[in-house]
């Protein structure tokens, strides 16, 4: 699984990408994902502090905390997005 | 169908609005929206990050919406990405239509969904120095959710 860091949660984090061959067996949707993710650093907790602020993609498809996830698959964490 | 890019260079609104209307005789109105980089609070400069895997994709789904909602003869969505100082233009959306109406209302349907659900994220560099993620507005999702029910 790929996943991407975008903007203030990429900078928290420390990395624009990770990969995982393996992931923990608890982990089938976004939201025990994030927990997964929150648990790797400091840097990942700071991020993942307050959940309601960081939005998610799961194959370039907004996703919400329900949305499954599986191996293969390219998951991406951002704020609430602000173009335009 | 829509054309959509993602570019870092300027966009030019003559040339792209002549692409929507030279060689055609059905288009009544030609609506445009520029967004305009501002420079409030002393504002510097002002760079845009995007998710390039998904932001194209993400631009065309809103637009073929608008194409689903209005009789557009023409469709053309241009966003900007990276360093853009104050007066710099940042976005363009041009929509066309037989009538005024189509035009004006998918014209400003289009910016109200962009800035909520196109996947760009602003950072503010100021004068002194300091810089600052741009935080998404409660008046932006209100603008877009009042399309919600057409």
């Amino acid at each position: 699984m790929r996943v991407l860091y975008f903007a203030w949660v990429r900078q928290k984090v420390g990395a624009a990408e990770e990969a995982f061959d393996d992931l923990p067996a608890g982990v089938h949707d976004v939201g025990s994902l994030v927990a997964f993710l929150a648990a790797r650093s400091p840097g990942h907790a700071a991020a993942f502090a307050n959940p309601r602020q960081v939005r998610a993609a799961v194959n370039q498809e907004f996703a919400t905390p329900g949305t499954p996830v599986k191996p293969g698959d390219e998951v991406a964490f951002f704020p609430p997005v602000t173009g335009g | 169908m829509a054309t959509v890019r993602v570019q870092e260079a300027h966009f030019d609104l003559g040339a792209e609005s002549a692409a929507l209307t030279s060689g055609r005789s059905d288009v009544g109105g030609l609506a445009s929206f520029v967004g305009i980089c501002r420079a409030d609070d002393g504002l510097a400069a002002m760079t845009l990050e995007h998710y390039p895997a998904m932001t194209e994709a993400a631009i065309a789904r809103i637009a073929a919406e608008a194409e689903r909602r209005w009789p557009l003869t023409g469709c053309t969505v241009i966003h900007r990405v990276g360093r853009m100082l104050p007066g710099d233009p940042i976005v363009l959306v041009l929509t066309a239509s037989a009538h005024r109406a189509a035009a004006l209302e998918s014209c400003a349907f289009l910016i109200d969904w962009l800035k909520t659900r196109a996947p760009f994220w602003k950072r503010e560099e100021f004068a002194d120095g300091t810089e600052r993620w741009v935080e998404a507005k409660a008046e932006d999702d209100q603008a877009a959710e009042r399309w919600q029910a057409a």
